[in-house]
């Protein structure tokens, strides 16, 4: 079976400005894959000319097999889109967003009148259905953006961003509403800035950097090179250590015992999750202290 | 869960309407857009219909008695403030095609199947629909303050099809405007070009009375062809201009209306 989505050679300059140096990724049937990486990588520009918006400049892309800049058309009745900045009508209604959205994505008149219930019902809006969307709140929004990018049952469904700028609630909310679409069966890519957004939701995560893919695997597999957590020492004279651990109440037991016997002036310590700035800091192999620390205490 | 499999058509699955019929149907559905919107945004209703009226009185009570056009002044000027309405009406136009192509709605409807031209369309209708609504007003308004036009129903048929067809044109002129501009502000400048070239016609004061260059411009530029028409066939002056008017709305028209959807194809695609 083809792939969902096969990028090979990407490349996309603005000007004399390269954005994309050369992407390569695969998007498996029924896989959900985020593509990771900090702000100015190239995630929106890469989820844009997958999602006919931009042309590339060179490399191929297909989705469900078919070329987005030859069959464009096609291409659109298969994707959905969430882009990161909400797209919709702030003038209309929740309701009259999403029957706009079903008929331009060409459902039959009473298919989209019981499709927009029916995701108005999943993504709890049916209160404020017919109220002005410039009157919701972030989180609200962001659902009704998703809402209408599914409408048309897209067989991929591309969420740029989609819970940058939320609350904690509003994003486990997102994040629950976006694992029923993925139980469902429609396959994802989703990009982020956060390590463990991409670790909750994806089974592949391909890590971004300077328009280029520079790791992708599964999140255990990340990890297992970032490591799993660290302990991060904020030493008397303003140093940063990090030590890795498993986070198991022996390990950083035995971690600050060894730092006491070094004799350590520590001002403050915790155990942190690794972040989007650890997994740079391990691919890229950024020179800061960091790295000898993490050789040291492994 | 089920809840999102319970509505068995899909889109890729059932093109239940050939590509021609899905024109049709998304044009309808943008205009239905854009009309929703113009009655959401009342002030901005208000003050489209408004400003015409207040340009009228203008005309009429304040420059009318120092202008000499030889005949009763609001006779005269009546024709110029509809040209100049049509003018107002399309920058409103212009700054709302900006603003939507800066809100996001459009990239996204850009990946939807959605026919490129019907989203222009629904803005262009919309303006249509506001610009005649002013122009209704400033013409039953004229009648209030002393404009007697000599035109049976014939003519006055004849005048409203000639002013939807400027209308039309101005508006998607209006609509490239709005596509060629970085925000809404700037389209509001661009726009300010539309409502300046009346001042440069006939449609306040007669052409003979400018200076030779003014002269040559005013009477090469479509508001005095099209004003001259109008007043001949409401008033029976003469200097009618019929095919020359129609000559230039047609041909704005499909200029403008070629390039908008150009422009709107290339929009953003770098
Ligand atoms: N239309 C554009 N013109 C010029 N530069 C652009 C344009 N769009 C994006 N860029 C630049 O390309 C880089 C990548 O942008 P983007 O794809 O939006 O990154 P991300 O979504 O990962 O934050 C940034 O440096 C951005 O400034
Ligand atoms: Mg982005």
């Amino acid at each position: 079976m083809t792939p969902m989505v096969e990028i090979t050679g990407l490349r996309k300059a603005f000007g004399s400005t390269s954005v994309l140096g050369g992407v390569d990724l695969t998007v498996d049937r029924g896989s959900v894959v985020a593509l990771l990486g900090p702000n100015g990588a190239g995630k929106t520009t890469t989820v844009h000319v997958l999602a006919t918006l931009l042309r590339p400049d060179a490399g191929r892309v297909l989705v469900d097999g078919l070329d987005v800049v030859r069959d464009a058309v096609a291409v659109r009745h298969r994707i959905g889109l969430t882009g990161q900045y909400a797209a919709l009508d702030p003038l209309l209604t929740g309701a009259e967003n999403l029957r706009l959205m079903a008929r331009v994505a060409h459902l039959a008149p009473h298919a989209a009148r019981a499709r927009c219930a029916e995701l108005l019902e999943l993504f709890d809006l049916v209160d404020a259905r017919d109220r002005l969307l410039r009157t919701y709140s972030g989180g609200m929004r962001r659902r009704l953006d998703l809402a209408a990018g599914l409408l048309g049952r897209p067989a991929l469904m591309v969420l740029d961003e989609p819970t940058t700028g939320l609350d904690p609630r509003s994003r486990n909310d997102l994040w629950q509403v976006i694992r029923d679409v993925v139980a469902d069966g429609t396959t994802v890519l989703l990009t982020t800035q956060y390590l463990d957004e991409a670790d909750r939701l994806a089974d592949r995560i391909a890590v971004l950097h300077h328009g280029r893919v520079i790791a992708d695997g599964t999140a255990a597999a990340l990890k297992r090179q970032v490591g799993e957590a660290h302990v991060e020492l904020v030493l008397a004279g303003g140093a940063v250590e990090r030590l890795v651990t498993d986070g198991s109440v022996g390990d950083v037991r035995r971690i600050l015992a060894d730092v006491e016997a070094r004799g350590l002036a520590v001002d403050h310590w915790e155990v942190r999750a690794p972040t989007l700035d650890d997994v740079f800091l391990t691919l890229t192999g950024a020179p800061v202290a960091t790295d000898r620390t993490l050789q040291e205490a492994s | 869960m089920t809840a999102l499999a319970t509505v068995p058509t899909t889109a890729q699955d059932a093109p239940w309407r050939p590509r021609l019929g899905w024109a049709v149907t998304d044009t309808v559905t943008m205009v239905r857009r854009s009309l929703r919107r113009t009655l959401r945004e009342p002030d901005a209703l208000f003050l489209s219909v408004a400003l015409p009226v207040i340009l009228l009185l203008l005309f009429v009570y304040v420059f009318g008695g120092a202008i000499e056009t030889g005949t009763q002044y609001v006779d005269y000027v009546v024709p110029g403030i509809v040209l100049l309405c049509a003018g107002f009406g399309a920058a409103g136009t212009a700054v709302t095609v900006a603003g939507d192509m800066t809100e996001g709605i459009v990239e996204r409807l850009r990946t939807t199947p959605v026919h490129p031209a019907a989203v222009l369309t629904g803005h262009v209708v919309a303006g249509v629909a506001r610009n005649l609504l002013a122009t209704s007003l400033v013409v039953g308004l004229a009648h209030l303050v002393g404009f007697r036009a000599a035109a049976g129903p014939q003519e006055w048929l004849a005048v409203a099809g000639l002013l939807v067809l400027y209308i039309l044109a101005f508006t998607w002129i209006a609509v490239c405007l709005g596509l060629v501009a970085s925000s809404p502000e700037a389209a509001s400048g661009y726009a300010m070009t539309l409502q300046f070239l009346p001042y440069l016609s006939s449609a306040f004061v007669p052409t003979e009375t400018m200076p030779r260059v003014l002269q040559v411009i005013a009477e090469n530029q479509p508001v005095t062809p099209v004003t001259d028409t109008v007043r001949a066939w409401l008033l029976g002056w003469p200097g009618a201009d019929p095919w020359v008017a129609l000559a230039w709305c047609v041909g704005l028209l499909v200029v403008a209306r070629t390039v908008a959807v150009v422009l709107f194809r290339r929009h953003g695609r770098g």
